[in-house]
């Protein structure tokens, strides 16, 4: 009898010592195939995040689990997502690139007990959809509302907006002509292209005949933009004076080396520049490059895993590591503090990102690169995009 | 006027791109009877072989071009001798297995040894910018391309039409064992006819990678397009293939000057009247 208590006892201490757990955290993303790149820039944005500030909270340990979604695959995204619920148990899930994928698993988190981090699918209704997600990137309409404000102080009055036709594309389209027309200036045509366009040049045929001092795009970053940036030098848009203002996706950093000097002087809005100067962004973008192992090949969507794994690491914290999804996400609701990209924060009302949006311009470095320079910041700009849903 | 004219001329550069690209694909699946899914993968191997010798070695235009042409035609050897040579002749799903099963390993190993990222190969400064034609500007890469197409359609007429070599090919592909018992090393004249058609898929990588530039997806990307194009003109006709792109790339590029938001409707629109018009292709040869 006195063995068997003694075991007892023996066991429940082990018991104890062992539950200092390991909490689990999903992330889904696109980690082969044609975006490859951008969940690379995730896997690099988490890995620099943990090794700045540790796998452990307390005592539990931090893991992360990876499933990849090569292609906007809602079905697929929402089956591994349940299988990182049910199977590996995750706490956390996180991640995201495509919209479709983040709109697919939203129905899970509240039967899962789950908060959802998105770190980069920028449709603005995504939030919406449960008030368990937060999301820390950004959204079309907040990073191409401000374009419209800049397109009005450099004197621009007539613009073509040219958009790939697809959810984004079509956003952005909005967001800029939303702004523009209400700062009283006039959009005198939009063209939507397939997103299968190889061939620009009838597009920017169009451009011309529009008689527009600027032209608008959005296009998703990769291979068409280095087609486009290339149509609009190569057909004389350049120099007939006819400028060129896209959010900041159109010229992420690891197309730039590609765009090369046709890009030069592009004006872009966006969120984060890997060339911000701050002594935040230093620490992260060495602890990234690092991560990345290719420097050349870090780009937005690594800032947006950073600052979701530090608002999953405040979740933790806040929880003591006991799966309580509503007390983690409240936890975070109003949560600032100084990312990389500079001061943010996360609005309570929306669970987005409240954060400056900067005008940048292509310039080429002292060593011949490349690079996104900042020169207007639009401080403290919220989701346009929600208010205009409503 | 102006704007047709513009257009016009867009629509010849594109199709030009189309047709130097798509031409080495008809020889494979007109002349050779392989239906080679890996056509887009050997282009993609020029482009990044161009690319490399290009930026990273520094070599010139015109030494990247003949670098990667004769690099890519190195590589394709071991693999037409070790993987094509089994399915000449083979039915066409054992065929489109192999080669889509190459270009899957080929995208791969691209993505491993040049990463994710855009591939470009930078031009000469006489190929760089815009050339005045007068009633408007076009890019003189475009010019280059429309230049090549030509120069490579009446190459490949003359070297098939009118020299020994294209009597002997088209005599093996007719019927390789009476050739073979003429005394035509039928193995040799399909090793020659793959490399030229392979040579000819790297050149148009190359000449295209401002169109179509290179990245690891490239291999499957712009496959459907050339396969329309080589289906549409008839399997290895030349004149056909050059007719096809110019009927289709005009049409593309009106389409999209016009409605583009109704995206590529009449490029395929006109490609299912063709095919339905002309089972064969426009100058498909009969059986």
């Amino acid at each position: 009898m006195k063995k068997l208590l003694l075991g007892a006892v023996a066991a429940l201490a082990l018991c104890g010592s062992a539950y200092a757990d390991t909490i689990k955290i999903g992330v889904v993303g696109p980690f082969s195939g044609p975006f490859a790149i951008q969940g690379k820039n995730f896997k690099a944005g988490i890995d620099a995040y943990m090794a700045l500030n540790g796998s452990k909270i307390g005592d539990d340990d931090i893991e992360i689990v990876y499933r990849d979604v090569p292609q906007a695959d809602p079905a697929q995204s929402k089956a591994l997502a349940q299988e990182l619920v049910v199977k590996e148990g995750v706490q956390y899930l996180a991640g995201f690139y495509f919209t479709p994928d983040a709109m697919a698993v939203t129905p899970l988190l509240k039967q899962a007990n789950v908060p959802l981090v998105v770190m980069n699918a920028a449709t603005s209704a995504i939030v919406t959809k449960s008030p368990l997600i937060v999301r820390t990137s950004f959204t079309t309409w907040q990073t191409s509302a401000p374009m419209a404000k800049v397109a009005k102080e450099r004197g621009v009055k007539k613009v073509i907006t040219v958009v790939s036709d697809y959810g984004p594309g079509v956003d952005a389209e909005n967001a800029f002509k939303t702004t523009f027309t209400a700062e009283g200036g006039e959009v005198v045509d939009s063209i939507r292209m397939p997103l299968s366009t190889n061939d620009f040049s009838p597009i920017m045929q169009r451009v011309k005949d529009s008689g527009a001092d600027a032209l608008f795009a959005f296009l998703p970053s990769g291979p068409t933009t280095l087609g486009f940036v290339k149509a609009y030098n190569d057909n004389g848009l350049k120099s007939a004076g006819v400028q060129f203002l896209a959010p900041g996706d159109l010229t992420q950093e690891s197309d730039l080396p590609a765009l090369g000097a046709s890009a030069e002087g592009l004006l872009t809005t966006f969120h984060y520049a890997v060339s911000h100067d701050s002594a935040e962004n230093k620490k992260f973008v060495e602890a990234a490059q690092k991560a990345i192992g290719t420097p050349a090949e870090l780009s937005f969507p690594s800032v947006g895993a950073y600052d979701g794994m530090h608002v999953i690491y405040k979740m933790i914290e806040a929880t003591g590591g006991k799966q309580d999804a509503q007390k983690a996400v409240d936890a975070v609701k109003g949560l600032a503090w100084e990312s990389p990209r500079g001061p943010v924060s996360i609005d309570p009302e929306s669970r987005h990102m409240t954060q400056n949006i900067y005008l940048r311009e292509v310039a080429k470095a002292d060593d011949g690169t490349y690079y996104n320079k900042e020169i207007v910041t639009f401080e403290k700009q919220g989701d346009p995009g929600l208010a205009a849903a409503k | 006027m102006q704007t047709v004219f513009s257009v016009g001329t867009d629509a010849l550069a594109y199709g030009m791109v189309l047709f130097v690209i798509s031409i080495g694909l008809s020889v494979t699946m007109g002349l050779m009877r392989v239906v080679n899914l890996a056509h887009g993968a050997f282009a993609m191997i020029g482009g990044y072989i161009a690319s490399y010798a290009a930026q990273t070695l520094g070599f010139g235009y015109a030494a990247a071009i003949l670098i990667a042409v004769v690099g890519t035609i190195i590589i394709a050897i071991p693999v037409e001798r070790f993987l094509y040579r089994r399915i000449y002749g083979a039915p066409e799903l054992t065929q489109v297995l192999m080669t889509i099963g190459i270009t899957f390993c080929v995208i791969g190993i691209a993505n491993y040894v040049f990463g994710p990222t855009l591939k470009t190969i930078p031009l000469p400064d006489t190929l760089r910018g815009p050339v005045d034609l007068g009633f408007r500007s076009i890019a003189a890469h475009k010019l280059f391309a429309i230049a090549c197409g030509v120069v490579v359609a009446g190459g490949l007429w003359f070297l098939i039409e009118k020299t020994p070599f294209g009597v002997k090919l088209r005599a093996s592909v007719d019927n390789a064992a009476m050739a073979a018992s003429l005394g035509v090393r039928t193995k040799i004249v399909y090793a020659v006819s793959f490399a030229v058609a392979v040579g000819l898929a790297a050149f148009g990588g190359i000449v295209g990678a401002e169109l179509l530039p290179i990245e690891p997806y490239y291999a499957l990307r712009y496959m459907v397009t050339f396969l329309v194009v080589v289906s549409v003109g008839g399997a290895g006709s030349i004149p056909g293939a050059l007719l096809a792109c110019l009927v289709l790339g005009g049409i593309d590029t009106t389409g999209r000057y016009l409605l583009p938001e109704y995206g590529e409707f009449f490029f395929y629109l006109a490609v299912i009247a063709i095919v339905c018009t002309f089972p064969r292709g426009l100058l498909g040869r009969k059986k």
